[in-house]
């Protein structure tokens, strides 16, 4: 080859405006305008890269986005691991390198091109700037209800007929959505931008992609597309090469040879398929030197050329509208695949890209031959003609199947050169029609991007969710908490002191609890108020027991369940007066049970006259427990009359703690004496800092979990998963068949649900006292010595080490567990099974004598 | 992304809303009366439809109020949207 950068013409560049920009190491000059493909020609660089499994010299192929041969990381000014070289703007103090095929992030990466995300809305979008592109858009321009037009396209600058209409220049269609959606990336100079944009019509103009003919070599520098010669003349001024041969199937050939001709070349031959002539084979150690010719009654001949233009025929690119359903028809006269009109309304598809406009062809895929080996279709995944029928040969009929065997269209060009030929070549192999069956279907993102740019300026951890945290956060930190993600809150998990692990802070923490006086932060408990005449008849709807008639100032545990019978979820509700309650959720169920509250108020019960808000975040909790609880809350001061005869379990008083107004709850989750105080979330930092000074040890969420379980008390979504009902539970005392109706309530005499096997929460410890159970262990019957562990009957759903009851202990389910309680079960250990014993689910204080202090 | 048309708030991006399911299903008045065949039809069965699809939405993330669409499952077209007890599109 001997590119070289003509005198004259080049429609894209601006050769006042000089470029310089380094390749392999290398300085070069280009133009503005320049693509690095158009500027690597014009400096005569043949090998851009090597294969990527064979190592075989690779140049330039074609002069867009089809470009399966020329492969560059960029590294300044941002870098990129790997951009086909037709896809790079030249700008200065560009630094590139050529990569074969697959690109490779350092250890270390250079941060990425800044991105960011826009929104735009128009009534029409105008997807390339082709001739049918420009033409749609100046119709649509002034049109009745198209305002506001769109057009993009992929060029560096280019300028819309009316002035009224909106360009984006380098910017690409990634997809195209369900009613009109279509995702854009524009490549700035500062930085990307994708756009979301929501159109009214969207108009199709993406034109058609040049198809290759295999033959021996053709993967060899020189050998491009036939129209990517003549658009390098045209828009570049570049001549990438001086002698060519023209291979073709179609008259489309016949304005390349005019271009070349006129820009100076030679043409050495016209080798038409239609005339009975192919190319056999390129020949040349890193670029063309020859080219070898069959004839129609088998002549060959030899021609020394330097570039190989080849045309196969035009497909219509419609990658991006295959994904939205429109379906594809194989027109004989075109030898492809054309859009066959099915699809949403609101999409055009015009120009070449529906098939207008494109030369008839002969259907003519390879140039026959013995050895097929380098007849290669799809270049970056280097795979040859022979790879496909091997594929087939091996078995393989669908051209889905034979692109998962090859990989061939999986690599950034997506198939656009190898797709077509792939498919004919298998439907050949088959003895099937031409058309049989088409080209691999093409997914969004139909052109590939950084993944920078997806993700815009949300980077970083923190941005990834919501970062929920309570008004004693601060506090926390402080402290020193190991935190724990519920949801998206973070909650304290336990507090070390100087040099405790977990297992130490745990212990002291569930010590203080019951012994002396801890608090625990609960502010994430879900809140919602229920209020309006008929909340209560609302509430004995949702949950298995009566609400209705709790009485204002007392507080009721409830259960919900799903219309399957299955536990839900769990709180209480505290009666606040005669039309209000707030009734209190698990921390991940705030938003769902909210969200079940409204959809049966909406749609079932609308004459109910009931309105619910969540006040999770508007309150925080602390819950202040241990034998020294109503000391703590005495000393931070209340005007509440703390002892247990004048407020009772299970009721709530209004006062001040800490000087300030509080709700104060008599309930407990440890079984020891709590009060829990609900404040105005202004004053959770206040209320938490004296309860603190007031001597109470802060405990968290694992001293939490620990502590209910000795009380046999569950977790919604670690003791239950969806599949447990309260009589699983040993909660049958909280289903109130007598109230009326329930959400849940007929499930619960189905057969199944009422089956005596049923897995029903036990306790389950270990003959070895120190012995802790991961949580899930699987439990069988027998202790199976052998292959055969016997049936499985359940798993451990909770297990812990108490530093209460001196050893460890779990929570199960078990088949039928309650008459099982005193019984021998087993869990496999490493070598032999793990003897275990089902006991009653309460482990401590089972007479519940401490939760009155 | 589907362009949904809330009834109360105009056309709206997909990720606005939750789905949920088949539209037109009445809590009975008495599930006890119900044969287990009956209730677990209630719970478990749904029309399938390849086409015109009464269904249910919801506006979670915009006026949190349920509404009912009619949409086709095989080209997701909406025939259109509708508040609760009104009538379906024709």
């Amino acid at each position: 080859m001997s590119g070289r950068r003509l005198p004259e013409s080049g429609n894209r560049i601006d050769r006042s405006r000089s470029i310089r920009f380094t390749f392999d190491g290398n300085g070069y000059e280009g133009f503005e305008g320049d693509t690095l493909a158009s500027a690597l020609l014009a400096n005569g660089v043949d090998v851009v890269c090597r294969s990527p499994i064979l190592g075989r010299p690779r140049g330039v192929y074609s002069a867009g986005i089809e470009e399966p041969s020329a492969f560059v990381e960029v590294r300044e000014p941002w870098f990129e691991p790997i951009v086909p070289a037709t896809m790079v703007n030249l700008v200065d103090g560009l630094d590139a390198s050529g990569r074969p095929g697959v690109g490779v992030l350092p250890a270390d990466p250079p941060s990425p091109k800044p991105g960011v995300h826009r929104h735009a809305h128009v009534d029409v979008l105008v997807i390339g700037h082709g001739r049918a592109g420009s033409e749609s858009a100046a119709e649509a321009f002034g049109a009745p209800g198209s305002q506001r037009i769109l057009v993009v396209d992929r060029l560096p600058w280019f300028e819309a007929r009316e002035s009224g209409v909106r360009t984006l220049p380098r910017t690409t269609a990634l997809g195209i959505y369900d009613d009109g959606f279509v995702v854009l990336h524009e490549r700035g100079t500062a930085y990307d931008t994708l756009w979301h944009v929501r159109a009214g019509r969207v108009v199709l103009a993406t034109g058609a992609h040049e198809r290759p003919i295999a033959f021996a070599n053709d993967d060899l520098p020189g050998v491009m597309l036939a129209g990517a010669l003549a658009r390098y003349v045209r828009d570049h001024g570049v001549l990438p090469g001086e002698r060519a041969v023209l291979f073709t199937t179609n008259d489309s050939t016949a304005a390349v040879a005019d271009t070349l001709t006129s820009a100076g070349a030679v043409i050495a031959a016209v080798v038409d398929v239609r005339e009975g002539w192919s190319v056999a084979a390129a020949e040349g150690t890193t670029s063309v030197s020859a080219v070898r010719l069959v004839g129609p009654g088998g002549e060959t001949r030899t021609v020394a050329a330097d570039v190989v233009g080849v045309s196969g025929g035009w497909n219509p690119a419609i990658q991006l509208a295959r994904a939205i359903g429109v379906g594809l028809r194989f027109d004989e006269e075109l030898a492809t695949y054309v859009p066959d009109g099915t699809g949403p309304e609101w999409l055009m598809i015009v120009g070449e890209a529906a098939g207008d406009g494109l030369p008839a062809t002969d259907a003519f895929w390879y140039s026959p031959a013995d050895d097929l080996s380098t007849h290669f279709v799809d270049l970056q995944r280097d795979q040859t003609v022979q790879d496909v029928l091997d594929a087939v040969e091996g078995g393989l009929r669908s051209v889905e199947h034979v692109k998962r065997a090859t990989y061939i269209g999986t690599a950034i060009d997506q198939g656009r050169t190898s797709g077509t030929l792939t498919a004919e070549i298998v439907n050949d192999a088959l003895g099937m029609a031409l058309g049989a069956q088409g080209p691999t279907s093409a997914r969004p993102p139909v052109v590939p991007l950084p993944f920078s740019v997806l993700a815009g300026i949300e980077r970083g951890p923190a941005l990834l969710d919501p970062v929920r945290t309570t008004p004693m956060h601060g506090a926390h930190v402080e402290h020193g908490a190991v935190f724990e993600n519920v949801g998206q809150w973070k909650r304290p998990r336990y507090f070390p002191r100087d040099e405790e692990d977990l297992d130490d802070a745990l212990a002291r923490e569930c010590v203080a609890v019951r012994t002396t006086a801890a608090a625990l932060d609960a502010s994430t408990l879900g809140k919602i108020e229920v209020v309006g005449p008929d909340a209560g008849v609302f509430l004995d709807r949702m949950y298995t027991n009566r609400m209705s008639n709790v009485a204002v100032g007392s507080i009721r545990y409830g259960l919900m369940l799903g219309f399957d019978g299955m536990v839900f979820d769990d709180g209480v509700a505290m009666r606040l007066a005669e039309d209000r309650y707030l009734v209190t959720t698990t921390t991940g169920g705030a938003a769902p049970v909210l969200d079940r509250f409204e959809e049966w108020l909406q749609t079932e019960w609308p004459e109910l006259r009931v309105y619910c808000t969540s006040v999770t975040e508007q309150w925080a909790v602390i819950a202040v427990g241990g034998p020294g609880a109503s000391g703590i809350v005495r000393t931070i001061g209340t005007d509440v009359d703390l002892s247990a005869a004048s407020f009772p379990w299970m009721t709530w008083r209004e006062g001040t703690v800490a000087g300030v107004p509080c709700r104060i709850c008599r309930v407990s989750f440890t079984g020891e004496l709590s009060f829990e105080l609900h404040v105005s979330a202004w004053h959770g930092h206040h209320v938490w800092d004296a309860v603190l000074d007031a001597g109470a040890v802060p405990y968290g969420t694992e001293a939490m979990h620990l502590l209910r379980a000795e009380k046999g008390y569950i977790i919604v979504g670690q003791d239950t998963d969806g599949t447990v009902t309260p009589d699983d539970l040993g909660m049958g005392w909280i289903v109130n068949p007598s109230k009326g109706d329930f959400v849940g309530k007929r499930s619960l005499v189905r057969p199944d649900t009422m089956r005596p096997d049923r897995k029903q929460l036990v306790g389950v410890i270990t003959d070895d006292a120190g012995l802790l159970l991961a949580e899930g262990t699987q439990l069988v019957a027998e202790s199976g010595t052998g292959a055969t562990p016997g049936p499985g009957v359940g798993h451990v759903t909770s297990s812990y080490r108490s530093p209460t009851l001196g050893r460890t202990f779990a929570l199960a389910l078990v088949s039928g567990g309650r008459e099982l309680i005193g019984e021998r079960v087993f869990t496999l250990g490493r070598t032999e099974p793990i003897p275990l014993r089902i006991v009653d689910p309460v482990l401590y204080d089972r007479e519940d004598e401490r939760r009155d202090g | 992304m589907l362009l949904i048309r809330c009834p109360w708030c105009g056309p709206r991006d997909e990720i606005e809303f939750r789905y949920g399911g088949q539209a037109g299903l009445t809590y009975p008045t008495e599930p006890e009366a119900l044969s287990d065949e009956e209730w677990a039809d209630y719970l478990f069965l749904r029309d399938n439809p390849k086409g015109p699809f009464h269904e249910r939405w919801f506006h979670t993330a915009g006026c949190r109020r349920w509404f009912n669409a009619v949409r086709d499952t095989a080209t997701h077209r909406f025939v259109g949207t509708y508040r609760i007890g009104e009538e379906p599109p024709a």
